[in-house]
C-alpha cells in the first residue's frame, strides 16, 4: 500500500476505519478498555450509549485529536497516531467533522469558514471557491446566507454551517458530534436525509454520535453501543434487530426507549 | 486489503455532430480540484458559439462529487435559453449528485447585502459613534457600581466576601513579584541613569532623592497600574466575557442575581484595595534599586541613602500617592468589568474585549494622572 505520495482508498464494503484494543484514561479514571471494531467504506454508523460512556472521547481518538494509552486507530490503513505529518495532512484531507456546536470561526462570514479547507487544499480560485461554499451552504439549506457571521445565525443554522465545511471537500469519511442535538424535529430529519443521499451519491462514510432514537433508526446501517460499566461496546448491530432480540436488556429498553432501563447505568 | 487510487485528472473533448449538437465527453475525475479545469475546459469547447443542443456525456468519469456536479449545473443553468443542455451517462449515483445541486442556490445573493467594505468618512462615522456608545456604556455600569454599593451598604450580607478574597489573592499576591521586580529594576535604572549626570556636579547623594521623588509621585501609581491593567484588568475582561458568551450571566439574571453585584463588585473592591498596596510594594522595591546602585556605584552607605530618601517626601505625598493607585485601581476594574458585560460575537469578541479593556484602562489612567498633576500643583 502506497502510504508516501496518494491515500489508498478501499472499495466500498472493505474496512475504512480499524479500531484495535483501543484503551483510554483521564487520570485514574478509565473510559475504554481494549475496545476493537471495524468500519466498512459507505457505512453509516451512529455511536450510541448513555451519558458520559466514552462516546465523544472515542471519536476525538478515532480522528486523531487524542492519542490513546493504548491501541490503534487505522483510517485507509494509516496510523492516526503515529503517522507522518505528510501522511496526516492527505488523512486529514479525506476527513471531515461535525463538532457539537458547529466550531465555527467567529471572525468569519460562512462563505469564509466553508472555503478555509478549500484555500489550504486545492488550487481555487476565490471566486470558485466562493461558487463552492455556497453550493455547499446550500446544501444544508443555508442558501443566501454566505455573508453572514458565527454569531448573527441561531445555534441549528451554526451546526448545518459547521457541516458544510465538513463537507467541503466531499471527504470519505465524515463525523457527527450530536447533530441533532439543538435541531427542530423537521430540520434534524432534513440533516438526516442529507447525510443519507451523501452517503448513497458518494459513498461517503459516515461515524455518528447520537442519542436521537428516530435519527439512529432512520439513518444508522449499524449501530455501536458503548456503556461505562464494561468500559467499551456492550452491542453492535442492526438498530431494529438489537431493539428486538439483543440478549441484553439494557439494549433492549435503550433502544425501545423503555423507562425501566438507562443506558446510563451499568449493564450489570 | 483491496485497494484503489484516486485518479486526479479530468479529459474534456468535444466533437461536433453537423451543426445541430454539440457532444463534450468528459472522462477521468470530475471533483472539487477539477473545479477549475473543467470550467475552463467547458468555456474553450464553447468559444466558437452554441449549437441548439449540448450533450455532456459523462460515461468515462469515474468520479464525481458535488463540487464536480455544481460545475455542470452551473453551465446548464448559463446556457442561452435557445440552447438545449442535456447531461447523461455515467455511474447511476452521478444522477443523484446532480439533483442535490440547485444552480438558483448556488447563485443566490447574500441575504445580509451589506458591502463591508467601507469608505473612509462612513469609518469616522461609526467609530465616533462607537466611541460615543462606549463612553455611554461605560457610564452606564458606573452607575449600576454605584447603585451596587448602596444596595451593599443597607445590606452588607450581600457582598461575596469569598470572591472579594479570591480577587485580593488574584490581583494582590500573584502580582506582588512581577510588580516588585518591575519596580526593583525600574529603581537601579532610574539611580544609574542619574547617577552618570549628577556624579559630575559631585551630588550623588540626589541621586535617592530622584528615584524616591519619582517613584512616589508619578512613576510607581502610573506602573503599578500599568502591570494591573495588563494582567487583572484583562482577566476581567475576558473572564466575564466569557460568561456572557457561554449565558451564564444571563443565568445569574434569572435566578435573580444582579451580574453587577455578583460578578464585577468584588472584582472592584479588590483592585481599589490591592492596588495601593502593590504601589506601596513598587515605591519599596525602586527605593531598594536605587540603594543598591548607590551603595555599589557612588560609595553611599545604605544609612546616608535611607536617610535622603525620607527626607525627600512626605506623608501627604504617600498619601496622594495611595489615593491615586486606589483611583486607578477602582478604573482598571469598572472598565475591565464594563467591556466584559458588552461583549458580543463568540471568542473574537472576548478577544476585542481583552484588548480594549487595556487600551482603555491606560488611557484613562494617563488622563487621571493628568488631572491629579493639575490639582497637586494648583491647589496642593
Amino acid at each position: 500500500m502506497n502510504q508516501e505520495l496518494s491515500l489508498t482508498i478501499p472499495r466500498p464494503g472493505e474496512p475504512i476505519i480499524e479500531v484495535e484494543n483501543l484503551s483510554v484514561q483521564f487520570g485514574a479514571l478509565e473510559v475504554l478498555r481494549d475496545v476493537s471494531f471495524q468500519i466498512k467504506r459507505g457505512e453509516i454508523i451512529v455511536v450510541v450509549g448513555g451519558s458520559g460512556c466514552g462516546k465523544t472521547t472515542l471519536l476525538r481518538h478515532i480522528i486523531g485529536l487524542r492519542k490513546p494509552q493504548g491501541g490503534s486507530v487505522r483510517i485507509t490503513g494509516l496510523d492516526v497516531h503515529n503517522s507522518s505529518g505528510r501522511q496526516m495532512r492527505e488523512l486529514r484531507r479525506n476527513v471531515g467533522m461535525l463538532f457539537q456546536s458547529g466550531a465555527l470561526l467567529g471572525s468569519m462570514t460562512l462563505a469564509e469558514n466553508v472555503m478555509l479547507p478549500m484555500e489550504d487544499y486545492t488550487r481555487l480560485s476565490r471566486r470558485e471557491m466562493g461558487l463552492v461554499a455556497n453550493m455547499k451552504l446550500s446544501l444544508v439549506g443555508l442558501s443566501g446566507f454566505q455573508n453572514h457571521l458565527p454569531a448573527e445565525i441561531s445555534g441549528g443554522m451554526k451546526k448545518r454551517a459547521g457541516l458544510a465545511r465538513a463537507m467541503a471537500l466531499d471527504p470519505l469519511v465524515l463525523f457527527f458530534d450530536e447533530p441533532s442535538a439543538g435541531l427542530d424535529p423537521i430540520t434534524s430529519a432534513e440533516l438526516d436525509e442529507l447525510i443519507i443521499k451523501l452517503n448513497k451519491a458518494l459513498g461517503t462514510t459516515m461515524v455518528i454520535v447520537s442519542h436521537e432514537l428516530a435519527s439512529i433508526f432512520s439513518i444508522a446501517h449499524r449501530v455501536i453501543m458503548l456503556d461505562k460499566s464494561v468500559k467499551g461496546i456492550i452491542a453492535e448491530g442492526d438498530p431494529h434487530w438489537l431493539k428486538d432480540n439483543s440478549p441484553t436488556p439494557l439494549v433492549r429498553n435503550f433502544f425501545g426507549r423503555h423507562t425501566g432501563g438507562d443506558a446510563g447505568e451499568s449493564a450489570q | 486489503m483491496t485497494v484503489k487510487k484516486r485518479k486526479r485528472k479530468l479529459s474534456v473533448e468535444t466533437s461536433r455532430v453537423g451543426d445541430s449538437q454539440l457532444r463534450i465527453e468528459l472522462s477521468g475525475r470530475l471533483g472539487v480540484d477539477q473545479v477549475d479545469k473543467c470550467e475552463a475546459d467547458l468555456e474553450t469547447a464553447v468559444e466558437s458559439g452554441l449549437p441548439p443542443s449540448v450533450l455532456i456525456d459523462l460515461s468515462g468519469l469515474n468520479y464525481l462529487d458535488t463540487s464536480g456536479a455544481m460545475v455542470l449545473q452551473l453551465f446548464k443553468a448559463n446556457a442561452p435559453a435557445n440552447v438545449q443542455v442535456s447531461i447523461q451517462g455515467g455511474d447511476a449515483l452521478f444522477e443523484s449528485m446532480l439533483t442535490l445541486v440547485v444552480p438558483e442556490q448556488v447563485l443566490a445573493e447574500p441575504i445580509n447585502k451589506t458591502d463591508r467594505k467601507r469608505n473612509f468618512v462612513e469609518d469616522l462615522g461609526r467609530t465616533a459613534r462607537a466611541v460615543g456608545q462606549d463612553v455611554g456604556n461605560i457610564i452606564g455600569f458606573v452607575g449600576q457600581i454605584t447603585k451596587g454599593l448602596f444596595f451593599l451598604l443597607r445590606r452588607p450580607g450581600s457582598l461575596r466576601l469569598g470572591d472579594v478574597f479570591y480577587y485580593t489573592h488574584a490581583v494582590g499576591v500573584e502580582g506582588l513579584p512581577i510588580v516588585a521586580l518591575i519596580g526593583l529594576l525600574l529603581g537601579m535604572i532610574m539611580a544609574f541613569m542619574s547617577s552618570l549626570q549628577l556624579k559630575s556636579f559631585g551630588a550623588d547623594i540626589y541621586v535617592a532623592t530622584l528615584v524616591a521623588v519619582a517613584m512616589v509621585r508619578e512613576l510607581g501609581p502610573i506602573m503599578t497600574s500599568i502591570l494591573v491593567a495588563g494582567r487583572s484588568g484583562s482577566a476581567f475582561a475576558a473572564e466575564i466575557g466569557t460568561m456572557k458568551v457561554n449565558e451564564e450571566v444571563d443565568a445569574l439574571e434569572v435566578m435573580g442575581y444582579d451580574p453587577t453585584l455578583f460578578l464585577a463588585i468584588p472584582k472592584v473592591i479588590a483592585a481599589v484595595l490591592m492596588v495601593p498596596i502593590l504601589n506601596l510594594f513598587a515605591i519599596s522595591a525602586a527605593i531598594i534599586g536605587g540603594m543598591f546602585v548607590g551603595v555599589a556605584g557612588l560609595d553611599l552607605t545604605p544609612y546616608t541613602y535611607i536617610n535622603q530618601t525620607m527626607a525627600s517626601f512626605d506623608i501627604g505625598d504617600l498619601f496622594t500617592s495611595m489615593a491615586k493607585s486606589s483611583l486607578f485601581g477602582l478604573l482598571i476594574a469598572v472598565i475591565g468589568c464594563q467591556k466584559g458585560f458588552v461583549v458580543g460575537g463568540g471568542a473574537a469578541g472576548v478577544g476585542k474585549a481583552t484588548t480594549g479593556a487595556v487600551v482603555a484602562a491606560l488611557f484613562l489612567i494617563i488622563v487621571t494622572d493628568s488631572v491629579f498633576a493639575i490639582i497637586q500643583y494648583y491647589f496642593l
